[in-house]
Formats: structure tokens, sequence, C-alpha cells
């Protein structure tokens, strides 16, 4: 095996919201080339701890720390529940090429590179005929895959993967597995919270328990 | 209908009447292009309440005799609108819509009683009006609010154009945005700072009350009938500008207030665009 190398480094980490303290003192590394499973309970800060290391939720006390130079830009990020409005107007395309958005290279419209890797990511999701529809008339398997390919796009180093299979029928579930696994073969690292415990352990290298976590903390 | 345009024709000799269209048509473009986000970030509210302080600054600068009283209007206008969009839709313990109601009509009131107390015109509800529904006469833009105006408009296209992209991608998915690296605080700054300068703006064109609906009506009659984000905003500014000159255009010659004028024509112009789109639901 390869050395570890920490690629997010968690120290005494305390996330929470109002007075309510969901993960505490939590010491972990996510380590790089490492296809993290996270699993657990509903309600037992599986989702809390992933927006921990999104940036999206400041720490209580202690420290998310990126190393190894990752930056936000490299990081692809599938949300649990999209907070997307229900009446948005926005293209498929439209929304994944806003994926790019965070990286280098401003331009005020998209190169012909980016839109090929849009293209690429919309067909491993199989969303590349929805190019053009509406994005809110579609069913709601369809924008999960649409968001997905959103992730693939603008994951470079890490993928940040909230119950990506949620609401998709098992074919595309499969296929789903497939690219993430492919992408970490080819040196991605991946933190994925799921609860199709067995699909996930068949490739994870990893897996994080929320459920002993959370007995240890208290 | 060869006196009218006789009397078009009249009217547009006057550079004063060339400058309302030219502002007018800049004003509303820029108004419908923010409108789409504001409409789509659930924050039209906002705007209401920015040109309700917009009009309370106003009536300090005329307590101050100031000349020029875009200095204390912009300013003030800018700080309100970065506080209200950037700290109250974030705290979830300050009540965000009772927040801006509060303040919104606190400035209107305050501006009143201010201008009731220390104006020195003799009409003051005239004033009050003038300041609250648009001037009845658009002749009464002076050059360097048509200089300032044509000015700060340019900005706000070019910022618009510029960040396309990222104000797409915040106003979609914020959380998103800011989980893959982009700088969701200084654009959500940007976002306020602009559309603070719009309803100043616009309040010289439609009057304090009536900016919120050169910010909201086009980009919902859009949103009634297109499907992207693209589309849906060249759409809004079109409907806009066109609303805006037509609507000056039936001011100057039946002599309305130009201000409701432009409004009323951008509610015909959205109920238009909601048959369509209920014909296109039904095809
Ligand atoms: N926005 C919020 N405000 C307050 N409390 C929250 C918020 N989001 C989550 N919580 C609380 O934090 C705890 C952990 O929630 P979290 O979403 O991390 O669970 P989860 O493990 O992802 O569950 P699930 O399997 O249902 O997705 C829960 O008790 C929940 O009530
Ligand atoms: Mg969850």
């Amino acid at each position: 095996m390869n050395e570890i190398i920490p690629l997010i480094r968690c120290r005494q980490l305390t996330l929470g919201y109002g007075n309510k303290e969901v993960v505490r003192d939590l010491d972990y590394d996510v380590n790089v080339e490492d296809y993290l499973c996270v699993i657990g309970r509903n309600g037992s800060g599986k989702t809390t701890f992933l927006r921990g290391i999104a940036g999206l939720l400041p720490p209580r006390s202690g420290t998310i720390e990126l190393c190894e130079d990752l930056k936000r830009s490299e990081i692809g990020f599938l949300p649990q529940i999209s907070v997307v409005q229900r009446d948005f107007p926005a293209s498929v395309e439209e929304i994944v090429l806003s994926a790019f958005q965070g990286k280098k290279g401003f331009l005020p419209f998209y190169g012909k590179a980016r839109r090929e890797r849009a293209m690429e990511c919309m067909a491993l999701t199989r969303t590349e005929s929805l190019r053009k529809s509406c994005f809110r008339e579609l069913s709601g398997g369809q924008k999960q895959r649409v968001l997905l390919a959103r992730a693939l796009c603008a994951a470079e180093r890490l993928l940040l993967l909230d119950e990506p299979v949620t609401g998709l029928d098992p074919e595309s579930a499969e296929t789903m597995y497939r690219v993430v696994k492919d992408l970490h073969r080819n040196g991605m690292t991946i933190v994925m919270v799921t609860h199709d415990v067995d699909a996930a352990l068949n490739d994870a290298t990893r897996v994080m328990n929320f459920d002993q976590i959370a007995a240890k903390g208290k | 209908m060869p006196e009218l345009v006789e009397k078009l024709s009249f009217y547009l000799e006057f550079p004063f009447v060339r400058y309302a269209i030219i502002v007018g048509v800049l004003v509303s473009l820029c108004s419908s292009l923010l409108g789409v986000t504001l409409v789509l970030k659930r924050y039209s509210y906002i705007g209401d309440g920015l040109s309700h302080v917009a009009f309370g600054a106003l009536s300090i600068a005329a307590v101050l005799k100031l000349t020029n009283n875009m200095f204390v209007v912009l300013p003030v206008t800018i700080a309100v609108a970065i506080l209200l969009l950037c700290r109250v839709g974030r705290d979830t313990r300050i009540k965000g819509d009772s927040a801006i109601a509060m303040v919104s009509v606190g400035a209107l009131a305050i501006g009143y009683l201010l201008m009731n107390i220390f104006s020195t015109s003799a009409n003051v509800s005239g004033d009050v009006c003038t300041t609250l529904f648009g001037s009845t006469s658009i002749l009464t833009l002076k050059i360097e609010e048509v200089y300032l105006c044509v000015a700060l408009s340019c900005v706000v296209l070019l910022v618009f154009i510029l960040f396309y992209h990222k104000i797409f991608a915040i106003t979609f998915d914020e959380k998103f945005a800011q989980a893959t690296g982009v700088n969701a605080t200084f654009f959500n700054l940007l976002i306020a700072v602009v559309i603070a300068v719009i309803i100043v703006l616009a309040m010289n064109l439609v009057g304090a009350l009536l900016v919120s609906a050169l910010v909201v009506f086009p980009s919902l009659s859009a949103m009634r009938v297109f499907k992207s984000f693209f589309s849906v905003t060249v759409a809004a500014a079109v409907f806009s500008v066109m609303c805006s000159l037509v609507g000056i255009l039936i001011a100057i010659l039946a002599g309305t207030p130009v201000g409701s004028t432009i409004v009323a024509m951008d509610i015909v112009a959205f109920l238009l665009c909601y048959v369509m789109g209920l014909i296109r639901g039904r095809a």
C-alpha cells in the first residue's frame, strides 16, 4: 500500500446548529486517494460533517484543514437535498456549466474545453439528452443526475457526495457507482454519505460510522 | 394619428425629452437584468424596502439643502442594501421579512416627517408626491442627473455582463458555488451594491413607490414564457425596455404621469405573457 497522506485534517472538530452540537471533538483525517464511505442513522450528523468539510458550516471549535495544497475550486459537491427553488428557470446545460465558476481562468464565457468536459460529465450521468431541457420540469431522479454531473465537472481532486443514489433507478445507481469507482481509480479522493451500505462497501477503502462516533462523543 | 406623430416629433426636438428617453431605457434595462436575480432569490420585497430607504435619504438631503442629493442617497441606500441582503437573509434569529418591513415603513415615515417639518417649499405634498410616484413631467430631469445616470447604468451593465455566470451560479445554488470555490460573500456584496444603485437610479424615473415594479414585473413576465436563465434574462431586458419606451411616449403624448404609465405597460406585458404561458402549457 502507498503511504498515507492526509488531504483533510479535522482536529477537535465540533459542529452544530443553534445551541445544539451534532459532531463533538472529532479527530479524523480524510487521506489522499481514500474512497471513504460515511454511514449512520438518520440524524446522526453525516450531512453536517460533509457540510463542514465543504466549508458551508463554520466549526464551533477545532479546525478543518485542507492539506496538500487542496483548493476549494478542486472540490466537487453533491448536496443532499437540493436547496434549488422549485420554479427556477435554468437549462440543464447552464447548471452543469456553472460548476466551473470557482475555477481559475476568469472569462465571461466558457471555453471549448470546458464545454466538452461538461458534455462528458453529462454523458457519464446519462443526462446529455436532457441538455436543453428545463431543470424544473425534470423528474426527481433526473434532477439528481444533473446535479451529479455538475459535481463531477467541478471535482478535480476531491468529490463530496451526499446520498448520491437517492431517487435513482437501479441502472442509474449502478452507473453512478461505476463512474465514482473509475474516478477513484484515476486518483480522485471520494467522500460519500450513503445508506446503501452493501453496494458502497464493495468499493470503499474506508468506512466512517457515525453511530459509533456519536456514541463515543456522549 | 398624424397629429400624434407631429406632436411626438415636436417633443423629440427638445434635448431633455431625448435625455429622458435615454435615461428611461438604461434604467429599465439595468433594473430588469438584476430583477431576475432578485426575484429568484426571493428578495422581491427588498427592492421595495430599499426604495423607501432611498426616499428617506432623499428627504434628509433635502433638509440639509444639498445641491446634489445623490451623495447622500446613494451611500445610505447601498449601506442598507448590504445590511439587508448580506446579513438578514442569513441570520435566522432576525426574521428577514419583518426587519425589512420595519426599515421600509420607518424610512417612509421619517422621510415624510422631515420633509414636512423642514421644507421651505410652498408645496410640500406636491414635492412628496413627486418623489413617491415620479415627476408628472419627465422634463424635470437635470442634465447632471442624466450624466450620472448614464455613467452608473454603464457600470451596472458592465458588472452584469462580466459576472453573468457567477451571478447565475450564486443565484441558482449559493451553497454549491461556495463549496466549489466561488467567493459567495463578495458576489453577494456586489449584487447588493448594484441593486442599491439601480433602485436609486430608477427612483428618478418612476418614483420611490413604483421602483419595485420595474425590478419585478419584467422578470416575472419573462419567466412565464421562457425556461432557461439566459433566455429569461434577455427577454426581461427586452420587455422592460419596450414597456418603458412605450410608457414614456404615451406619457408625453397623453400628459399622464411617467412612472405610473410605464408600470401600467409592464402590467399589460405581464398579462400578455401570463396568457401566453397558459396557452403554451396547454399545447
Ligand atoms: N439546519 C439545521 N438546523 C438545526 N439543526 C439541524 C439542521 N440540519 C440538521 N440539524 C440537526 O442535526 C442533526 C444531524 O443532522 P444531519 O443532517 O447531519 O443528519 P444525517 O446523518 O445526514 O441524516 P440523514 O441520514 O437523514 O441524511 C439532526 O439531529 C438534525 O436535527
Ligand atoms: Mg444527511
